[in-house]
């Protein structure tokens, strides 16, 4: 039997292995970025396509501790094709900034392998260890460039913030499992209703709770967020808070899934989430408002859509589950493509792109303007895009859940953000051209660019396809 | 009385006790010895929970190989004798103190009073065996081979992540 069960977890252990071929490649051979990229680009499709065949066959492997299949595998196609989109991009980048090694693709493999982990696992132990991969690869990533000063600043932020956080999972890990007597997450929501009236469970779900908050950069626990996202290199940027959000995600979702066969004993919880999710809207949208510089811009921005997942969790209801897959696939698509046009016009890493760079962008560069304006459009949830839907499923949820409040905080928190959004489309057609305007476009950029853009087009023309997909698997 | 609450009693005592005068040290090394002895309380408390494989974990782990780290540390890096903590407080930190100690009572008070019940302190019988090497090496090896695999791939990427940004140089 254990043959089959290594079957079914082969998507894990193509990239495991995959990671260890790597070290050794680069540790016997001279300049081996490039055949290290394309191993790993050519593993991540591969890795694609082979969770994608094996979609339909559900199982629980090695002792109920990780799944494979079904929703655990639409995970891991959406993770790997967005992360796939940020590694393609990375090689110009590097090459440019002058600092392009092998053991960045090493890295990024890591935090693949965690956050696909995180997806699978069915057990709060191996979750907690394949965050701690997530994180530990990030806290590398981000400060990549050890000479530059943003970067080692964004690498200590991050680590410190996120050991301390990480100390709270672990906390409530260890008080459900008190309370539980077991950490396997299917044991844990089948009998949430019963756990849900010992009080040191709740302050369990409330730790862990805290330590996914932090990981999905949600208020209270954001601070990290606009210096991380803005230290870091731009292509791990759009790694973090795309695949990383998607994983942090995952992981709440399915440790939380079980509180939806009970409404009456989920109350206090959920209001908690709920109080969680109107303060990152707010916040991000608002804060967001003042902001020149385009990479903090999108990092508060990536809190508020934090906000509106949270939503989806709060109402605990099957629509709500549905919604936060969908809108997590289209964030990740508009994310990542307004994240590399911006590292498409850095120079050097020690610049920070403000808005001024983008004015009147639109003359010499038309193609680029309309695009970010496109994905300016869907992040503010324009209707013809994908970020509408997103938004639509995720606020009718709260309306099935009673949480009517939630909604409309929700379409205020919208509006107010549609401003900044909108900003960056007039400087680039509405102002006077600014100076040395450069676009370091190649093939590759252009290929990720219109991928996301097909994406995030099709996600809103038929957004009924992809959510049936899910609420398919969803059990 | 019984003398497990005893023990208890005397090893938790210099555990908060060593981990106090820890922190208002002036003196890193002091500071370092005190850690030491605050291990050595904690691996009793472990004892007496009956957890005897991560009692001898934390004296070889703990006391053992990172203290000599954080030694190391100590003198490569030649540290000055720290501010005392009291002497550079301001309203910030005050408050970020009294905000520490509601929290901790807000905890103390939970576990004590409200989820009381929940915790079985009554130990069974075959929870002696549970904490034996022999147990873990057979929970490790079956229910949690997974997470077991996936712990060294942490500690492959700690290792390539530390020597990535300490490397002196990089072709």
């Amino acid at each position: 039997m254990e043959i089959k069960s290594l079957l079914n977890i082969l998507p894990i252990l193509i990239i495991s292995l995959s990671i260890l071929i790597l070290i050794l490649i680069e540790a016997f051979h001279k300049k081996s970025e490039i055949f290290i990229y394309w191993i790993t680009i050519l593993t991540l499709i591969f890795t694609t396509f082979l969770s994608l065949i094996t979609i339909q066959d559900q199982s629980l492997n090695f002792h109920d501790t990780i799944e494979s299949g079904g929703i655990t595998n639409l995970f891991y196609s959406l993770l790997l094709i967005i992360s796939s989109l940020a590694v393609i991009s990375s090689k110009n980048y590097l090459n440019r900034m002058q600092y392009h090694h092998g053991e960045y693709y090493i890295l990024v493999m890591s935090a693949i392998l965690g956050m696909m982990l995180m997806a699978s696992s069915r057990d709060l132990m191996l979750t907690f260890l394949a965050l701690e991969l997530m994180s530990l690869s990030f806290y590398v990533l981000a400060g990549y460039h050890r000479k530059v000063l943003f970067n080692n600043e964004a690498s200590v932020k991050y680590f410190l913030l996120g050991a301390f956080a990480s100390g709270f999972l672990l906390y409530g890990i260890a008080l459900v499992y008190g309370a539980a007597q077991s950490t396997n997450i299917i044991y844990i929501t089948r009998e949430f209703d019963s756990l849900l009236n010992k009080p040191l469970f709740t302050l369990g779900l409330i730790l862990l709770l805290i330590g996914f908050s932090f990981k999905v950069a949600s208020v209270p626990f954001h601070m990290w967020v606009p210096d991380v996202y803005e230290g870091s290199p731009t292509v791990v940027t759009a790694l973090m808070s795309t695949s990383g959000k998607i994983a942090a995600f995952s992981a709440l979702i399915i440790s939380l899934y079980g509180s939806t066969a009970s409404q009456i004993n989920y109350e206090t919880v959920s209001k908690i989430i709920a109080l969680l999710a109107t303060a990152s809207m707010l916040l991000g949208s608002i804060v967001a408002l003042t902001q020149t510089s385009l990479k903090r811009m999108l990092a508060y921005s990536s809190i508020a859509h934090a906000g509106y997942m949270m939503i989806g969790v709060a109402a605990a209801n099957k629509i709500g589950m549905a919604g936060i897959i969908f809108y997590l696939a289209v964030y990740g698509f508009m994310n990542i493509g307004a994240f590399i046009l911006i590292s498409m016009l850095e120079t050097s890493m020690e610049k920070r792109l403000t808005l001024d760079d983008l004015s009147g962008i639109y003359k010499t560069y038309p193609w680029f303007s309309a695009v970010m304006a496109l994905f300016m459009f869907a992040l503010s949830g324009i209707p013809p895009f994908g970020g509408f839907f997103g938004k639509y499923y995720v606020f009718i949820s709260a309306v099935k859940a009673d949480m009517t409040w939630l909604a409309v905080i929700g379409v205020i928190s919208s509006v107010i953000a549609a401003y900044f959004y909108l900003r960056v489309v007039i400087y680039m057609y509405f102002r006077r051209e600014g100076e040395n305007q450069n676009l370091y476009a190649t093939a590759a950029e252009n290929f990720i660019i219109t991928v996301c853009v097909l994406f995030v087009i099709q996600l809103g023309i038929t957004p009924g396809v992809f959510l049936n997909i899910i609420t398919r698997f969803l059990p | 009385m019984n003398i497990e609450i005893v023990a208890f009693a005397i090893l938790a005592t210099i555990g908060i006790a060593s981990a106090i005068l820890l922190v208002l040290q002036k003196n890193p090394v002091y500071s370092a010895l005190l850690l030491i002895l605050h291990f050595m309380a904690l691996a009793g408390l472990y004892l007496l929970l009956n957890a005897q494989f991560i009692a001898v974990l934390q004296i070889l782990v703990y006391a053992g190989a990172i203290m000599v780290l954080f030694v190391f540390v100590i003198m490569l890096l030649n540290l000055q004798n720290e501010q005392a903590l009291v002497d550079n407080f301001n309203i910030r930190k005050i408050v970020s103190f009294i905000l520490g100690v509601v929290l901790f009572l807000q905890f103390a008070v939970f576990f004590l009073v409200k989820a009381k019940n929940d915790i079985d302190i009554k130990k069974s019988p075959d929870s002696i065996d549970a904490g034996s090497i022999q147990n873990i090496g057979e929970a490790l090896f079956t229910t949690y081979l997974i997470p077991f695999e996936i712990a060294s791939f942490l500690l492959l990427v700690a290792i390539i992540g530390s020597i990535f940004l300490a490397k002196r140089k990089i072709e």
